[in-house]
């Protein structure tokens, strides 16, 4: 925020603000990359663990309302700060959204460790470093007031979304094969498309970040890959 | 006050028809006190039937251009005003132009309320009188009442109109000073910090009134409490240092000023 404030418990306040979601941010990214592990390596007791997680992640997003509605109502906030703080709120409110998605997918690790492996995993493996190091990234932003880098994550999501495309297709077909890849392949999809709206948390991160920074909203529409709302797989024709 | 919305129907703009009218249009104004360059080249539309706020630390000028607008700085001898100051298009600052009723044109309150030692009634037609408004008794009742009840006092003071203005409590008797700004039918008010005299509750008490009175008049208001620029008006002008630096719609000011030094003044991070 450039210079410092006149009041310096005003700065101290918004720099608490900003570490309690970067505490937010961090169990979030723990919290995927465990369940994706938990997932390709069958695991029920980590699973559990991410799923115990969630409730650490819910009692910093109540603490960053309370702090922001405390700064609001006793310092009012103008400019940049007033951005920062509303835009703080907001992104608080996506990681604690973030969280529910992760502890979606390990509950889905459970059920998926108690039946047959299947083969895609591989590629959940690789959307969950992809929403990984996007949260990692926009986070650095939000920390940084970096607004290049929160239009690289916002960018990023277009990626996530074609491995979710992709894999989408390769389930399908699985499912067709044997219909006893139903249930698991079932779990998977719900897996990816888990990830892939954590994905899409991260670039409404990115644009709160890209808000704060400069006080506009990111001009462009975002970038879609995701067209399985679209999509038809038919039996030995591909998609 | 619907008589002085009448005579003024001349000048009005229709509501929502595009930009608003120009009252006040400055252009390159400088100001000297003796040596003191106070005021350096300031341009600036105030748009008709509005408010507009000056904010900006303490000797950066806002003050000084506010008395520009109505020759305030005349009364200061070493004072030297240049650049061009138009009102409706006319250059207040032409010879030929009578200060006396220039300053009937655009009004001014003060940051004390300084009501005359009369009483209330002879305030508020003290005014009126010397600029032959009124032509009777009746008249003048007239004219306090509207000029009462257009600063929202009426109420308070319809049955001791002959008691002492200066028996009034704070807030009272700045609305009292603004009856008696009404009272000759200005087009323009000006505002030097109006309420940093007055408590919380008075203060929003005249807050309230200019918003109601914007809708008759234009109104320019200095102001170091930027709560206050943000609450009652639509335009935000910052000064510093004699230099108009930003002047912008209010909400975009308070919420993405373009000048790094408003953004620093405004969030208290003033170097």
């Amino acid at each position: 925020m450039g210079t410092d404030h006149i009041v310096k418990s005003f700065d101290e306040a918004l720099t608490r603000l900003a570490e309690v979601i970067q505490r937010m941010g961090g169990i979030a990214e723990t919290q995927i990359s465990e369940a994706i592990d938990a997932v390709v390596r069958r695991d029920a007791e980590l699973a559990s663990r991410v799923i115990e997680d969630d409730r650490k992640v819910d009692t910093l997003e109540s603490q960053v309302d309370d702090m922001a509605i405390k700064l609001l109502a006793l310092r009012q906030p103008v400019a940049s700060d007033l951005r920062f703080v509303v835009g703080t709120l907001k992104i608080s409110a996506e990681i604690e959204r973030i969280g529910d998605y992760a502890k979606n997918v390990a509950k889905r690790a459970v059920a998926l460790s108690q039946i047959a492996p299947l083969k895609p995993a591989h590629v959940i493996h690789r959307m969950g470093d992809v929403a990984q190091q996007m949260i990692k990234d926009v986070l650095d932003a939000y920390a940084n007031r970096d607004v290049e880098r929160a239009d690289a994550v916002w960018a990023r999501d277009a990626e996530l979304d074609e491995l979710y495309s992709s894999l989408f297709r390769e389930l399908v077909t699985y499912m067709m094969e044997d219909a006893r890849n139903i249930t698991g392949s079932t779990h998977m999809l719900f897996i990816a498309k888990n990830i892939e709206r954590i994905g899409d948390h991260a670039t409404n991160i990115a644009e709160q970040v890209h808000y704060i920074v400069t006080g506009k909203s990111i001009e462009a529409t975002r970038p879609k890959g995701d067209e399985t709302a679209f999509a038809v797989v038919r039996p030995g024709g591909g998609s | 006050m619907n008589t002085m919305v009448a005579n003024k129907a001349k000048a009005a703009q229709p509501q929502g028809a595009g930009p608003a009218a120009l009252k006040v249009v400055a252009r390159d104004v400088n100001v000297h006190y003796g040596q003191k360059h106070a005021l350096k080249g300031v341009s600036i539309d105030i748009p008709d039937r509005s408010v507009t706020a000056f904010i900006g630390p303490s000797g950066c000028g806002k003050s000084t251009f506010l008395r520009c607008i109505n020759r305030m700085n005349d009364t200061i001898a070493n004072a030297r005003v240049d650049g061009s100051i138009k009102l409706d298009g006319a250059d207040i600052y032409d010879p030929a132009v009578d200060v006396v009723q220039l300053r009937a044109r655009v009004g001014m309150v003060f940051q004390k309320p300084n009501p005359f030692p009369k009483s209330i009634y002879e305030n508020v037609v003290y005014g009126p009188r010397i600029h032959g408004l009124a032509e009777s008794r009746a008249d003048l009742d007239a004219i306090v009442e509207k000029s009462l009840r257009g600063a929202g006092l009426w109420d308070e003071v319809k049955d001791r109109l002959r008691e002492p203005g200066t028996g009034l409590s704070g807030g009272q008797q700045q609305r009292l000073c603004i009856a008696r700004t009404i009272a000759v039918e200005p087009e323009v008010i000006l505002m030097d910090e109006p309420c940093s005299a007055l408590d919380p509750i008075a203060t929003a008490v005249i807050e309230e009134l200019i918003e109601e009175l914007r809708k008759d008049f234009t109104i320019v208001i200095v102001t170091h409490n930027m709560q206050q620029a943000a609450r009652v008006s639509q335009r935000t002008a910052f000064f510093h240092l004699g230099l108009l630096v930003e002047v912008d719609d209010t909400e975009k000011i308070f919420t993405n000023p373009q000048d790094a030094r408003t953004q620093g003044y405004i969030t208290g991070r003033y170097g």
